[in-house]
C-alpha cells in the first residue's frame, strides 16, 4: 500500500510501553504493536464466544440473539456457560479489548509527540461500560445486574432497570449527563456546520480561514470560542457525559433503592416554601 | 490569578462541595437486597433496602385472634335487638367479634366510639352505621373478589390497624387554587404529588380511575398516526395511578410488567392480573359501599368536595406486595367471609 506523501515522517520507532521493538511496525496502513496484538485477541475470541452463544440460543435473528448474564442467584461466582458464563467470558474479553485499544491509542500518541488527550478522553467510555458490567454487579453483589449482549435485549434491560425506580428522568446524575450528551451534539453541529462552511466557498472564492469562522460567530452569538477552543469544550463536554452516565447508573441500586422522584423530597423540605 | 478570579474560583468550589455533600446525605448505601422476577438479563428485579425492610416487618405485625367458641346456643339476631348483619352468628362468636373489632378499629375509644352504651342497639352514632356497612363491605370482599385476595381475604384490621380512620385514605382532590381566566392551567399536575412518589405527575388519578371507569390504557395499538387519539397528557394519568400501584405496595414497575412492553399480556407477570381485577374491586367498593356513605358521614369525616373517604391500593396494602406480608386472618373469623 502506498504512504502517503506526509506519513514516513510519522512512521518513527520507539514509544512503546511494553514489547520494545517487538510488535513495533505496522501492517498496512495499521500500527500494531503489543497492544494492538492483545487487542485483535480478546476482540477475535469475544466474537467468536458471542457466535458460540448465538449458535446454542434460539435464533440467529440478528436483532433477536441474547447472550446474558446469569440468574442473580449465582451472586459474583462464575456460572455454567450455557447460563450467563458465556456472558461473564465475553465481558473479560471486551473489557480487554477496550483497555487495550486505549493502551495502543497512548504508544500512537507517545510515537507522535502528542498528549495523551485521546486515551484520557476514550478511557470515559471505558469507565462507563465497566460501571454497568462490573462496578455496579459488585456493589449489587451478582453479575446478573449486568445487561445482557443483544441488539434488542440489551434496550429491554435499559428499559426495565430505569422503570425499577419509577421515573429514572429524576436521577438528578442521569439530568446532569443527558444535559452534557445535549450540549455535546449542539456543539459539534455548530462546530461541524462552520467547518463546512469555512471549507466550502461559492466557486472561484478562496477557503475561508479561522479569522473569517471567528467572524462569522461574534456577529451571530458576541463570542467565538476559536479553533481550539472548540475542541476543548468538544472535550470537556463528552468527557462529561460519559462520566455522569456512569454516576447516574452506579447511583441506581447500590445507593438508591425506591423511585427516583422521591430522592427530591429534600426539595420539597427545604425551609423556603410557604406551605 | 487574580483576587477576584480566585474568590470566585473558590466560591464555585465551595457550591459545588455543598452540592455533593447534599445529594451524598439524601442517599441509600449498599448492599442491597433484590428479588428476579425474570429471565436473566431482563432487568426484571426488585431491588430492597434491608435496612427499610426491618421496619416495615416491624409495621405489619398481625395480632393475635381471640380463640373461636363453639357455633353453639342462642343467635345474636334473637337475643339482641337490631342485629342486621350478623343476626345468624352464635352470642359467643358475635360479641367476640365485637370485642375484635373494638381492638383493630378503636382500641382506645372502645366499644362507646359505635355504641351508645346505654342502649348498644340504637344506630344514634354515624360510626355505627358506618361500622355495619364496612361489615358488608368485608364481607363482600372476602367472597365476591376472591380473585384478588384469594383466600387470604381481608378484616377490619387490613387496613384500619388500630385507628378509626385507615392511615391511607383519599378523597376528591381539586389541587391548589388555580389562576383564573387565561391563566388557567386546570391539568391537575406539576404540583408535588406525594401519591405519585412526589412527582410533578398528576396529584388525582383516583377519581377518574378508581371511582369512575375512566380507560387506564395509553398504550397505541398503531404506529402511524392518526386514529390513535391518546396523548402524553392522558398517559401521565396513567403513570400516576401506576406511580401509586409501586409505592402501595412497595415494588417497581417490573413487578407487573415487562416494560418493553407495558400493554402486552403475554410479556407480563401473573400478578398484573391480580391487580387488574384489584382495580375493578377498589371501583365497586368506592362507588357501592364509600361514595353511599357520604350522607352518612359527618362533615368532618368528608373531603372538600363533600365525597365520603375512599379506599386505593395504599389502603390495605400499606406499602407491602402483599397486605401484612399475606398473613390469613380473615380464616379466623368465617364470619367476614359469608356472602350476603
Amino acid at each position: 500500500m502506498a504512504m502517503l506523501s506526509f506519513e514516513p515522517k510519522y512512521r518513527v520507532r520507539g514509544g512503546t510501553l511494553i514489547g520494545g521493538d517487538l510488535f513495533d511496525f505496522w501492517v498496512g496502513p495499521f500500527y500494531v504493536g503489543f497492544f494492538g496484538v492483545t487487542t485483535a485477541f480478546f476482540s477475535i475470541l469475544g466474537t467468536a464466544l458471542i457466535f458460540w452463544g448465538a449458535a446454542i440460543g434460539p435464533t440467529w435473528n440478528p436483532w433477536k440473539i441474547n447472550i446474558a448474564p446469569p440468574d442473580i442467584s449465582y451472586g459474583l461466582a462464575l456460572a455454567p456457560l450455557a447460563e450467563g458464563g458465556l456472558w461473564q467470558l465475553i465481558t473479560i474479553c471486551a473489557i480487554g479489548a477496550f483497555c487495550s485499544w486505549a493502551l495502543r491509542q497512548a504508544e500512537i500518541a507517545r510515537k507522535l509527540g502528542m498528549g495523551m488527550h485521546v486515551p484520557f478522553a476514550f478511557s470515559f467510555a471505558i469507565l462507563a461500560y465497566v460501571t454497568l458490567e462490573v462496578f455496579r454487579p459488585l456493589l449489587m453483589g451478582a453479575w446478573g445486574f449486568g445487561f445482557p449482549y443483544g441488539i434488542m435485549s440489551h434496550l429491554d434491560w435499559v428499559s426495565n432497570t430505569g422503570y425499577q425506580y419509577l421515573h429514572f428522568h429524576y436521577n438528578p446524575a442521569h439530568m446532569i449527563a443527558v444535559s452534557f450528551f445535549f450540549t455535546n451534539c449542539l456543539a459539534l453541529a455548530l462546530h461541524g456546520s462552520l467547518v463546512l462552511s469555512a471549507a466550502n466557498p461559492p466557486k472561484g472564492e478562496p477557503v475561508k480561514s479561522a479569522e473569517q469562522e471567528n467572524a462569522y460567530f461574534r456577529d451571530t452569538i458576541g463570542y467565538s470560542i476559536g479553533t481550539l477552543g472548540i475542541h476543548r469544550l468538544g472535550l470537556f463536554l463528552a468527557v462529561s457525559a460519559s462520566f455522569w452516565s456512569a454516576v447516574c447508573i452506579i447511583i441506581s441500586g447500590p445507593f438508591w433503592s425506591r423511585g427516583w422522584p422521591e430522592w427530591w423530597s429534600w426539595w420539597l423540605n427545604l425551609p423556603i416554601w410557604a406551605h | 490569578m487574580t483576587g477576584s478570579v480566585r474568590n470566585a474560583a473558590i466560591a464555585l468550589g465551595a457550591f459545588a462541595l455543598a452540592t455533593t455533600a447534599v445529594i451524598l446525605s439524601q442517599t441509600e448505601r449498599p448492599p442491597m437486597d433484590s428479588v428476579q422476577r425474570g429471565y436473566r438479563g431482563t432487568a426484571m428485579q426488585e431491588i430492597y433496602n434491608p435496612r427499610f425492610v426491618q421496619a416495615e416487618l416491624n409495621a405489619n405485625k398481625v395480632p393475635l385472634s381471640l380463640p373461636r367458641l363453639p357455633d353453639a346456643g342462642a343467635k345474636a339476631g334473637v337475643v339482641y335487638k337490631n342485629v342486621k348483619v350478623l343476626g345468624d352468628e352464635s352470642v359467643g362468636n358475635f360479641t367476640r367479634l365485637m370485642a375484635s373489632i373494638t381492638t383493630w378499629v378503636a382500641p382506645t375509644q372502645g366499644c362507646a366510639y359505635c355504641h351508645d352504651v346505654q342502649n348498644m342497639a340504637a344506630d344514634t352514632l354515624y360510626t355505627k352505621v358506618v361500622a355495619r356497612r364496612m361489615i358488608q363491605m368485608v364481607q363482600h370482599v372476602n367472597s365476591g373478589w376472591k380473585s384478588h385476595v384469594a383466600e387470604t381475604g381481608v378484616t377490619c384490621y387490613t387496613c384500619h390497624r388500630g385507628q378509626p380512620v385507615p392511615a391511607q385514605i383519599w378523597f376528591n382532590n381539586p389541587g391548589p387554587l388555580q389562576a383564573g381566566g387565561m391563566a388557567q392551567t386546570p391539568a391537575g399536575k406539576n404540583h408535588p404529588a406525594a401519591i405519585a412518589n412526589n412527582s410533578s405527575l398528576p396529584f388525582d388519578p383516583f377519581t377518574p380511575f378508581l371511582e369512575h371507569d375512566s380507560n387506564i390504557r395509553v398504550v397505541p395499538q398503531q404506529a402511524l398516526p392518526g386514529t390513535d387519539r391518546q396523548s402524553i397528557k392522558q398517559t401521565e394519568w396513567t403513570y400516576s395511578l401506576m406511580m401509586h400501584f409501586s409505592q402501595s405496595l412497595g415494588v417497581n414497575c417490573t413487578y407487573c410488567h415487562n416494560t418493553r412492553s407495558f400493554t402486552d399480556w403475554t410479556q407480563s407477570t401473573p400478578q398484573r392480573m391480580t391487580a387488574w381485577y384489584g382495580i375493578r374491586m377498589v371501583r365497586d367498593l368506592n362507588t357501592n359501599f364509600l361514595d353511599p356513605l357520604a350522607s352518612v358521614f359527618p362533615p368532618g369525616r368528608l373531603g372538600v368536595q363533600g365525597d365520603s373517604p375512599k379506599v386505593n391500593c395504599a389502603t390495605c396494602h400499606n406499602g407491602v406486595y402483599k397486605p401484612l406480608f399475606g398473613a390469613t386472618m380473615a380464616k379466623d373469623f368465617p364470619e367476614l367471609t359469608r356472602a350476603q
